[in-house]
């Protein structure tokens, strides 16, 4: 079997993925990530998960280019644009609008 | 050497030699994680032995390499258990899993041990052994019906009782159910005495260091 191991490196951390281990049961992969991902000291915690456990899931389709979902998605430099055209091209104006606009 | 001494040079060696041993496997264990894992409890062993022979060599006005690797093969006081060369998977984890067991009853009455230093120095040990008993313990669960880990159990078991001081090897008896073994199949296994792969361990172990004696390394 295959178990999928996530390290955490420091308390309060996010576990990341650290690499795999082949064992025969739950009890034999704990010991060997510990042996494989622990015994540099290099990690606060583990997480053993069997393989199987894991759903991973695919096919994200964006047709339609909703790019309003991504924080990306609504390009502020070009809005300024906009604004700056708008307003005359006066620098007051494109200011307000910046110390607004996080 | 003082009683106090002589007791952490005896764990010392024994760790240090079964640390030899068990690195024996790196590179041809059952598997790749099974290699990374017992070579990792071999270093662990070793440095368990290190961290012993400081501190006797702090009440011997010496230092731990010279404990380590100086003596003449008589001098060491390690146990027959851990000395045998056993190239057979069945053996090594029946020696690892009774090695184990006796570490952890001898370490328990270390850690109430009077002098601070070897109470403090015996609950770091034993927080490290116990993943050595984890994949102890879990290697026997798996082999115990073999009838080669079985017989490699029973072959053992004199010589890993003989590991202990008389004062403990009930507990050994109480927790593996296996009843004490008399003293004619004790003889030979008492510490003291050596197995004939002792003196090749330490030719082996200590080539390099006397190839050029006294050099600062």
């Amino acid at each position: 079997m295959i178990f999928e191991v996530f390290r955490q490196e420091k308390k309060g951390a996010a576990f990341a993925h650290a690499g795999s281990v082949e064992a025969p049961d739950a009890t034999f992969a704990h010991a060997y990530a510990h042996e494989q991902y622990g015994r540099r000291q290099e990690s606060e915690a583990l997480w053993v998960v069997p393989r199987d456990a894991i759903h991973e899931v695919h096919d994200f389709h964006d047709e339609l280019h909703q790019t309003y979902h991504r924080v990306d998605g609504y390009p502020l430099k070009e809005k300024l644009r906009l604004a700056r055209e708008r307003a005359g091209g006066t620098a007051k104006s494109v200011d307000a609008l910046s110390a607004g606009g996080g | 050497m003082s009683e106090k001494v002589q007791k952490i040079v005896e764990i010392a060696d024994d760790e240090l030699i079964l640390g030899w041993r068990d690195s024996e496997w790196t590179g041809i264990a059952p598997s790749l994680e099974e290699d990374v894992a017992f070579s990792s409890i071999a270093q662990n062993e070793i440095g368990h032995a290190r961290a012993l022979y400081e501190l006797a060599a702090r009440e011997l006005g010496t230092d731990a390499d010279t404990l380590a690797f100086d003596r003449d093969p008589g001098e060491y006081l390690s146990a027959p258990l851990v000395e045998e060369r056993r190239m057979d998977w069945a053996h090594t984890i029946a020696r690892h899993f009774l090695y184990e067991t006796a570490d952890e009853i001898r370490l328990a009455a270390l850690k109430d041990s009077d002098d601070a230093e070897v109470a403090g120095l015996a609950a770091k040990m034993d927080r490290e052994e116990q993943y050595h008993r984890l994949h102890a313990r879990m290697w026997r669960d798996r082999l115990q019906d073999e009838p080669r880990f079985v017989d490699a159990l029973e072959e053992l078991w004199p010589a890993a009782v003989a590991v202990l001081p008389e004062e403990l090897r009930p507990q050994m008896s109480e927790r593996l159910q296996l009843d004490l073994p008399s003293n004619s199949l004790l003889r030979g296994f008492e510490r003291g005495s050596h197995s004939e792969e002792l003196r090749p361990l330490l030719d082996e172990m200590t080539m390099v260091r006397r190839s050029v004696p006294g050099a600062t390394w």
